[in-house]
């Protein structure tokens, strides 16, 4: 076994009487996109808190390419090539399309204690900039400010930023939300080759990317993982069935 | 870069303000020259505020502390200059570099337990601290506590024209300004100035990105400190005077007023912003209508409120938003 890109070991996090992640443990390997479905509310949100440095986890360790890191503030985790989407769009409102992944190149590209030089005038920054915006189909309106943008689009702006940081793993936390079923096929064609080389951990509601997607799935329930597998497996197995699946859809 | 309208109004402002002195000549209005020293001043401190305040989100509410450190310094340097010999406390180059150093260590200081509370608590702790250097200066008998100090001289620039000539005061001044203006414009654009507008609009996501956004806000109070402690020490030259009232909280207050007067987070707002504060106060405490035995002007500020209160509510930009429309950023 090689070592895992991320690993959470024995992860406990409460928010007063309610424990939101219960001594959770689990992995994401080399060229895999490991899928965490559960029902609102199952600590999904927390769980990607803790592993960004967001949320300081009340118990357990969190490991980054076999490094201790559960203490780590989140800046320095992104320095080690954890980078993360957010569920609720968080993008730079007042900039540009250009100037908001031009932010995310120039957060690793050395400090920023440069006061002098126009920052979009730097084809370092420029140039990578536009080639996330290229890979994720997002060029043709790099001019635009944010805010013009559809909310499809403030997603995909979401993940260029994300990329544009060159991480060594993507925690996704529902890319899919409110995207049109054209943005989310677009958006499973982005992520399926893109695992090889940057492992994903996907957080997402959106059963039929999920399932297309995902090499491995976790069902976490009330802050438990109650079941782990190929998807194929976690479509048959019954616990998952009777507390989450359901018998609509899956 | 077209020339908007914002643009064409700025320099129509800066040939006004480097023509004021030779036509106020014209017509003896040395009064004007005075007013409007003050207003360019107290512009340096709105421009070095709007520095944290608009770029960066940081709603510092004692930075009048700044004001007060750098003319406690000019004050202080003149005094034992006179009156224990100590003649280089009188240099103006040197009551320059010592305000940079007082500022920069007060900001660091402050700045740093300050910047790990946020919203509201910030502040809060920001005036706290405001008011506890107001308390010490209050406390500093040997530099007339609460009354304050006269200044036997302003500051000895060799080199330069005599600063005791209020024209001279007035164009060193207006040269302060345009450097911070231009100062602050570069920073802006900068890879800087884009961190600190990314920490203002989301400092999560600049952490998220790897950014150690506590740095980077950091090094930026402690620059509008320093920018700050200059309007200081301009401000104890043009008045002569100094006294606690400098730093008081409502002084920090007014600066912020300025700012949102004139249109925040712009580079040139707080331009705007400080010489309306300051000529709306002259024009309306001077009015000399009486109504039922009170003087309209004694009690400027009522009309003062509400007209803050309409620009606020109906410009929201401030002056500036007048001068160019909102939506096409900056």
């Amino acid at each position: 076994m090689t070592t895992p890109v991320l690993e959470a070991r024995q992860l406990i996090k409460r928010f007063g009487g309610l424990v939101a992640t219960d001594n959770l443990s689990m992995t994401v390997n080399p060229g895999e996109l490991h899928a965490v479905i559960g029902p609102n509310g199952a600590g999904k949100t927390t769980l990607i808190g803790q592993l960004t440095g967001a949320i300081r986890p009340d118990g357990g360790d969190i490991f980054l390419h076999g490094r201790r890191i559960t203490h780590m503030p989140t800046f320095r985790r992104s320095r080690l090539g954890l980078a993360r989407s957010f569920q609720i769009t968080s993008v730079f409102s007042e900039m540009t399309v250009l100037e908001n992944v031009a932010l995310a190149v120039q957060a690793h590209s050395g400090h920023s204690f440069r006061f002098w030089k126009p920052a979009l005038r730097d084809p370092a920054l420029r140039e990578a900039a536009e080639q996330a915006l290229d890979f994720i189909g997002l060029a043709p309106r790099r001019d635009e400010q944010v805010g013009n943008l559809s909310h499809g689009e403030q997603r995909q702006l979401e993940m260029a930023m994300a990329l544009a940081t060159k991480p060594r793993i993507l925690l996704l936390d529902e890319p899919m939300a409110g995207m049109s079923q054209e943005e989310t096929a677009r958006m499973v064609a982005i992520l399926g080759p893109l695992k090889k080389s940057v492992p994903i951990l996907l957080i997402e509601h959106d059963m039929d990317a999920v399932f297309a997607l995902a090499d491995r799935i976790s069902v976490l329930v009330y802050g438990r993982i109650i079941a782990s597998g190929s998807p194929d497996a976690i479509r048959i197995n019954p616990e998952v069935k009777a507390a989450y699946l359901g018998d609509d859809d899956a | 870069m077209s020339m908007n309208r914002a643009t064409a109004a700025n320099m129509v402002l800066i040939a006004l303000l480097l023509a004021l002195p030779p036509l106020a000549g014209l017509m003896d209005g040395e009064f004007y020259i005075i007013l409007v020293s003050r207003a360019l001043i107290l512009a340096i401190a709105a421009v070095s505020l709007n520095f944290i305040l608009g770029f960066g989100g940081m709603v510092s509410f004692g930075q009048a502390a700044f004001i007060g450190i750098g003319a406690y310094v000019v004050g202080a340097g003149t005094m034992h200059a006179f009156e224990d010999g100590i003649e280089w406390l009188g240099n103006g180059y040197t009551q320059l570099a010592l305000t940079v150093l007082f500022s920069a260590v007060a900001a660091t200081v402050i700045g740093a337990i300050s910047l790990r509370t946020k919203g509201v608590y910030f502040i809060m702790i920001t005036l706290a601290f405001g008011q506890m250097l107001y308390f010490v200066a209050v406390g500093l008998e040997i530099y007339g506590g609460d009354d304050g100090l006269s200044l036997y001289q302003r500051s000895e620039m060799p080199g330069l024209p005599d600063l005791s000539d209020d024209r001279v005061l007035y164009y060193f001044s207006l040269g302060v300004l345009l450097l911070f203006l231009y100062l602050s414009h570069r920073v802006l654009h900068s890879r800087f100035g884009k961190v600190l507008t990314g920490c203002r609009l989301n400092e999560q996501r600049m952490a998220a990105l790897g950014f150690p956004t506590y740095r980077y806000r950091l090094v930026a109070f402690v620059i509008a400190g320093v920018m700050t402690g200059i309007a200081g020490f301009l401000l104890a030259n043009q008045t002569d005077f100094i006294s606690p009232a400098m730093m008081h909280w409502t002084r920090s207050g007014d600066l912020i007023i300025m700012i949102v007067l004139g249109g925040i987070g712009t580079v040139f707002g707080p331009v705007y912003g400080a010489l309306a504060f300051l000529l709306l106060e002259e024009f309306l405490s001077g009015i000399p209508v009486t109504i039922a035995g009170y003087r309209i002007g004694e009690y400027w500020q009522l009309i003062f409120g509400p007209v803050l209160i309409l620009i606020i509510l109906y410009a929201r930009g401030g002056i500036y938003g007048f001068l160019q429309p909102r939506s096409n950023g900056k």
